[in-house]
């Protein structure tokens, strides 16, 4: 067997009857030998391989063709047209809207996300009989893809056999029923419903494990200050947790902006094409056929993100510095 | 002296924990009912909140009239090995990540989580010649293939977060004891991170049993479609047949449900540890 030359070291210090300090055991093991490159190379390979090939290969060459005269339906002409398929969204009246939706579908989903995630955190931060079957029980919609949610939704908002109309109107809220994915503005509070329905718990999770990492005794000290519970949230648990909840908030708004399962199943971006958020238009022109115009759209929704996320991790640093 | 809860405190803690209960749960419920009303009666008012006789013919209607069984196998396949390979190829490779402060490990991570960021639909174009090209299109392998490639980012950046938990001074005893480090890796690390590995693969098999826009993309034989593909066929007719619909989408949520019943409390773990650290 090859004994790499940190090993034969270490056995060498053995046998010389000086036990090495396990501090310096590990500093050794940071300069790496060789034949450690070579096993994080071939460690590394396939992952980055699978990745290179099927991803980022696919993702640079579909890039390129946000500036090409990229459709199916006429391949004839695939010239090169510089910044035209961005000119022509642009001038899409349809356009305003699809941003608009984008919006509203990612603030409208989100806040009430964080809000009741919270919410529900708080109350299950302390044990209680049945915390670990209950968690187990609200994290369902975790095990449902996007996709089923929207068909699940649409049948449950359908006008005329939907339950929900029944249910509202059993309560005495309603008289007639409501032709909710008829009509664009119910339309839009239906997607956004479902999509609520499905992120609170994500959020309650990531929450939850971020209020079980602050230290009890930061409670104690705060309670033998006399502060009140609204104090005590504001004053101990915000802060602690602001890290946790910051980043967790832009992963979502990553995800819920990319997110286009649940609209495409429950409207398809209908009514009309009202609506219809950037990624389900996205799969409308690539069904279509022109896939210059798509993959502009997928390039601005890349810079968007990036561009916000920038923004608000520097807008989160000074909050970071202060703990 | 925070542990005091006030009567009230306990009442719309109780009040609230309920409702956000009935709210999750009722979906799951609905969709059961409505599976198993007689084909007629879904579309009869007023509403039947419990079918009034149990008929279980959209099931059989789904069994028989189309090749759902064909497609659950053929789902059943596919998420196993692509979220196994995954899990492996993700495991080494979160192992590197995990343990060895080189300098591009950063990028490393940076390219992974770019992976989350970009819409798929950008690939889906070029994804499409290039698998028509390989003579991978309508193909399980082909599926299986995409499917690593999609799984390993998240997977790997999760299961870093598992490996960043299992002190050095594990495996390095192992080492010392003459072990490489690939069977370090298997015969120490391993059994002790099991749980966050379930999770890992738990999650991946989810993600792929549930994807849908790459299987709608790639196949497109009765042969070889997913659960996915036959379930998004449901809406390009135009009247939605709700009762099979429900049926097919209980037998698609029944075995994830399963699954991550028992295995939520990991997969908490394991969301938790990769987003928190990373």
């Amino acid at each position: 067997m090859a004994l790499t030359s940190e090993q034969t070291a270490v056995r060498g210090s053995k046998t010389a009857g000086a036990p090495p300090e396990p501090h310096t055991i590990l500093r050794r093991k940071k300069r790496f030998s060789s034949r450690t490159g070579w096993t994080m190379v071939a460690f590394m390979a396939p992952a980055a391989i699978f990745v290179a090939i099927f991803t980022y290969y696919p993702m640079i060459s579909g890039s390129q063709m946000a500036f090409r005269n990229w459709n199916l339906n006429d391949l004839s002409d695939t010239s090169w047209i510089g910044w035209g398929n961005f000119q022509k969204l642009f001038e899409n009246p349809e356009f305003p809207t699809i941003v608009r939706n984008t919006v509203v579908w990612v603030v409208g989903s989100l806040v009430p996300q964080v809000v009741i995630g919270f919410a529900l955190a708080l109350f299950l931060k302390r044990k209680f009989r049945f915390r670990s079957g209950y968690q187990a029980l609200i994290f369902f919609p975790w095990a449902v893809s996007g996709f089923l949610i929207g068909m699940l939704f649409r049948w449950m908002f359908n006008a005329e056999f939907g339950v929900v109309n029944d249910l509202l109107m059993k309560s005495g809220l309603i008289e007639a029923p409501i032709p909710w994915l008829a009509e664009p503005g119910f339309a839009m509070t239906a997607i956004i419903i479902a999509n609520i329905w499905y992120g609170v718990t994500f959020f309650a999770i990531m929450i939850l494990a971020a209020l079980q990492s602050v230290s009890d005794e930061m409670y104690e000290a705060a309670a033998i200050d006399g502060a009140g519970k609204v104090r005590t949230l504001f004053s101990i648990t915000l802060p602690a947790i602001a890290v946790t909840l910051g980043l967790t908030i832009l992963l979502r708004v990553i995800w819920i902006f990319n997110f286009p399962d649940i609209i495409w199943a429950m409207t398809g971006g209908g009514p009309a094409d009202q609506t219809h958020i950037i990624t389900t238009y996205m799969i409308k022109i690539t069904q279509e056929g022109d896939y210059g115009q798509a993959s502009a759209l997928g390039l601005i929704v890349v810079f968007t993100l990036m561009l916000f996320a920038v923004f608000y991790l520097m807008a989160m640093r000074p909050r970071k510095a202060k703990q | 002296m925070i542990d005091k809860q006030s009567a009230f405190g306990r009442v719309s803690k109780i009040v609230f924990l309920a409702i956000c209960l009935i709210v999750t749960i009722f979906p799951l419920y609905w969709i059961i009912v409505t599976s198993l009303k007689a084909p007629g009666s879904i579309y009869s008012l007023p509403l039947d909140y419990w079918p009034k006789e149990l008929s279980f013919e959209n099931y059989i209607g789904l069994f028989t009239k189309s090749d759902f069984g064909q497609y659950m196998i053929n789902s059943l396949v596919v998420a196993t090995v692509a979220s196994t390979v995954a899990t492996l190829i993700s495991l080494l490779s979160a192992y590197v990540l995990a343990r060895f402060h080189f300098a591009g490990r950063w990028a490393v991570m940076a390219a992974f989580l770019l992976t989350q960021m970009i819409p798929g639909f950008i690939a889906l174009g070029p994804l499409y010649m290039m698998m028509t090209k390989f003579d991978l299109v309508d193909s399980k392998t082909g599926l299986i293939l995409v499917y690593i490639a999609i799984c390993i980012p998240f997977c790997t950046i999760m299961l870093r977060g598992f490996f960043e938990n299992v002190p050095d001074a594990l495996e390095e005893a192992a080492m010392i004891d003459g072990c490489s480090r690939l069977s370090a890796l298997f015969r120490v690390l391993v059994p002790v991170m099991m749980p966050g590995i379930a999770a890992s693969f738990i999650f991946n098999f989810v993600n792929c049993w549930n994807e849908l826009f790459l299987s709608v993309t790639l196949m497109n034989s009765d042969e070889n479609k997913t659960i996915p593909t036959a379930l998004a066929g449901f809406i390009s007719s135009f009247n939605i047949d709700w009762g099979s619909m429900s049926a097919a989408a209980v037998l698609t949520v029944v075995p994830t449900l399963v699954i991550f019943a028992f295995a939520s409390k990991f997969i908490v773990q394991g969301l938790t540890a990769g987003a928190v650290k990373g």
